[in-house]
Order: C-alpha cells, then structure tokens, then sequence
C-alpha cells in the first residue's frame, strides 16, 4: 500500500520568499509523525501543501496514494489549524452536526466525536464562551468528523496545560490504533518522545528524519532539545 | 452540487443569526426606524413622503443586507473556517449559494415587515398592488445580498469590504433613477445605467408606485443579474493560496 504522504522535491515560493527547499517527506500509514522545528521554519507551509491550500512551485505531493489537492481526498483528510478554526457564535453539537453533514460518509455520529473529545457535556455550550483547551479539542473534533484516514493537527497542544496535553496524546493514540494516520506539528521538544517517527525542519529544509531513539544515537545526546541543537550543529 | 450540503451551508449560516438577536434585531428595527424618520422629515409636506417613500423602501433593506453580507466571509476567512470548509467536500458554489439562500431568506422576511410597517402604520398610499410593493423590495435587498456576498469574497479585509459601498453600492443608488429619471440624465449616464441591476429594481418599483406596466421583464432582468453577480462571487473564492 502506499504511503499516507509522500513528498519529493517539494518545493514553495510565497512572494519573495523561498519557504520550502527541496523537502522530501515519507510518513507510512497508521503512523504517529511528529513535525518539529522553530516557528517560521515552514511547518505550517508543508502542511497546507499537504491538505491542498497552498499552490507548489515544483516537486510532489502525493497523499492517500493520491495527488494532493485533488477532490476525492477531500472526504478523506482532517485538517485542524493553528487558530481553533470553530464557529463561536454556535454550539458544540451545531458546529459538529455542521461539518458532519458536508461529508458523505461519516464513520461517528456527532455525538460519538464529541465524547471522543470529552465534550459530550459541553454540547449544547456556544463555541466562544468555551475555554482554551475545550476550544483546542472542538477544534480536534471538526477533524473527526466524516471518515478520515489522514489528520493534520497544527499544533494542536500548543497553550494547553500538562494535564490536557498528556489527554490529547492518548487521544492520538487511540486514533492511529483505529487505523489513522497522523501529523503533528509542535514547537515543544518533549512532545516529540510522543512520536512514533520524527520530522525536523529548519528553514524550510528536512534537518532529520527518523524515531526518537535513532535520533538519539545519531547525536549521542538525551534530551530533545539537546539533540536538535546538535543537529543544527552538524549542519 | 450536492442538496445536502447546501442545505447544511443554509442551516448553518441561519442558526448564527439565530444566536445573534442583536443582529437580528437591528435587522428588523433599523429600517422601521429610518422610514419613521423619514415620515416626520417630511411632516410639513406629507405629498412628498408619499412619492419618496415607495423607492426608499427598497433602498434601506439594500444597504443593510449589503452591510451584512460584505463581512459574512471575510468572518469566515479570519476565523480560519474558510480554509477548514476549502478542504472539505463542501463546493464553492454550495458555500455561496447556502448565504444566498439564508440572507435572501432573512431579507424577504425584512422587507416584508418594513414595507408592511410603511404600509399599514405610516399610512403610506400607493396607486398600485401593495404586494407588488412588497416584492419590489425584496428585489432590492436581494440585490445588496448578492452585491455583498460577491465583495465579500474579493475584499482581503473588513476595511476594504466596507468600503465597496461607497465604491460600488453609492454610484448604482445615484445612477438608479431614484433622484431623477433615468432618462433626464446625460446619455453617458444614462446608458451606464442600463447595465446596473438597481436600475431595473427602481424602474420596477415606481411602476409599481403609480400602477403602470409590467414589472416582469425587470423581475427577469434581476434574476439574470443575481445570478451572475452570485458565480462571479463563487468563482473568486479559491482554494489554494499562492
């Protein structure tokens, strides 16, 4: 079977700007991919690519064993952004039932994703006046909805505290058990132990790629911090 | 297209409003409240209301629907749901046409109540149907709908889409026939005129007013119009940026 994303020689101009060089990106099915790297090192940019909002300049981009930004992938991709991207002038369980309906196929009901999320007691709450983290998994949840096989999760933890990271991790794993395949973008090191495998960008190229464990021998350094610095290092 | 998803996009966009009585409220009162005024403007000369008064029926609905449609998807594009419903299954012209159906919903009801306001409390007196009134200026608000909707989709922010209203909206009021007729104006004027819906909306509407020939080529014309303002709006929105 092929690969849940597959990028070769991708590469994206905006304006003036060179974003992404060169990227090569393998991500197999069902795994848990980690997207690390400074903000402004163009992960943002790889995952638009990836989802079809963002034109390439050259290069391929290949999801679901499909060309990316073609319509059939379109009932088959999650796609959360950085800002909790919810209707807050709805509830819980409008927003849902919303976007559950512009899918043909929907493998839970809106109430099944909203429990998933823990947010069954949320329902019938307006979106605005939810807090951080319960707005950070409506947001999870509006990926859940249809028959995804593909998330995109853009820093789905980011401001959220320990207890609530530690919550959305197990979630994760739940999902990739149910078959899913996921990338997600952090910008804090100590999640990427969380990873199956490890993607590090820098400036709009690949630095690394591999499982924590290999990236740990390759730099001979523990922590995570540790090891991207080194990297940046070896460069 | 799909009905299902167009009817979600329609229900969607209908329950916002229905969260939002303050919206819905302004929608209602304001242009009850500008036609009040405009009765007691012309206290001293109650004749001049009566020929005024049936073409800004329509004018007021027009501006406020315009108002409320030119910010509905720039709403969207900052909330950072338009980029979820591109990569959704949802087409662009469902994502139009479900603000269509919705707004043009909330503006039938609108000009409903403020025409019957004018009608059956500010004693407003007209030679025609008053129903035929009351359709008139459903026409008019659809026209400032698909008018809003189409900016709304071209403007990057809510600064630019408010200011098409002076841009776009103002010319068509002063060229529409309102002030004067058509046909006084300088050819060049005049001849713009024949290109831009609200021309046809006012036309409509003073026939109406004094009860003389058919307002259904005009109907007709608006529809055209609609249409074609309504998939150039659609046919902006894209789904990759550069």
């Amino acid at each position: 079977m092929s690969s849940a994303i597959s990028c070769q020689k991708l590469n994206v101009v905006r304006g003036k700007s060179h974003i992404l060089h060169d990227l090569y990106l393998e991500v197999p099915r069902g795994a848990i991919m980690g997207l690390l790297g400074p903000s402004g090192s163009g992960k943002t940019t790889l995952m638009r690519s990836i989802v079809g909002l963002q034109k390439i300049e050259s290069g391929k981009v290949e999801v679901l064993g499909e060309a990316a930004a073609t319509k059939p992938l379109r009932e088959s991709i999650g796609y959360s952004t950085q800002s909790a991207s919810v209707y807050s002038d709805l509830t819980c369980i409008e927003n849902i039932r919303y976007f559950s309906a512009l899918y043909s196929q929907n493998e839970k009901s809106p109430e099944e994703i909203l429990d998933e999320v823990d947010l069954a007691k949320n329902a019938h709450q307006m979106a605005g006046s939810l807090s951080g983290g319960e707005r950070a998994r409506l947001a999870l949840a509006t990926t859940l909805v249809g028959s995804p096989q593909l998330l995109i999760l853009d820093e789905p933890t980011v401001g959220l505290d320990p207890v609530l990271r530690v919550q959305l991790w197990k979630l994760f794993y739940q999902l990739a058990e149910q078959g899913k395949t996921l990338l997600v973008s952090s910008h804090v090191m100590d999640e990427a132990d969380s990873c199956h495998s490890l993607v590090l960008l820098r400036d709009g190229r690949t630095l690394a790629q591999g499982t924590p464990t290999q990236l740990r021998e390759q730099t001979g350094q523990k922590r995570m911090d540790d090891v991207f610095i080194a990297l940046i290092g070896q460069k | 297209m799909k009905l299902r998803r167009l009817l979600a996009m329609t229900l969607r966009v209908l329950q916002q409003l229905r969260h939002d009585p303050r919206t819905l409220a302004l929608l209602f009162v304001s242009p009850a409240l500008l036609m009040t005024i405009l009765k007691y403007v012309y206290w001293s000369n109650p004749d001049l209301f009566q020929r005024v008064a049936g073409s800004m029926l329509g004018v007021f609905p027009m501006l406020v629907m315009f108002l409320i449609t030119s910010v509905a998807t720039l709403r969207e594009r900052t909330s950072g749901t338009l980029e979820r419903l591109m990569i959704s299954p949802l087409g662009k012209v469902e994502f139009i046409g479900g603000y269509a159906i919705a707004f043009g919903f909330a503006s039938l009801v609108q000009a409903t109540a403020v025409s019957s306001y004018a009608i059956w409390v500010l004693g407003l007196k007209i030679q025609g149907s008053q129903f035929a009134l009351i359709y008139t200026a459903i026409l008019d608000a659809l026209i400032g709908l698909a008018i809003g909707l189409a900016v709304s989709t071209f403007a990057k922010t809510e600064f630019q889409a408010i200011q098409f209203m002076p841009a776009i909206l103002l010319p068509q009021l002063l060229l529409s026939g309102l002030l004067i007729p058509r046909e006084a104006m300088p050819r060049v004027l005049s001849d713009i005129s024949n290109y831009l819906p609200l021309s046809y909306a006012i036309d409509a509407t003073k026939k109406v007013i004094s009860n003389q020939g058919s307002i259904v080529n005009d109907s007709l014309v608006i529809g055209l119009f609609l249409i074609l303002i309504l998939s150039a709006g659609s046919f902006t929105l894209k789904r990759q940026t550069k």
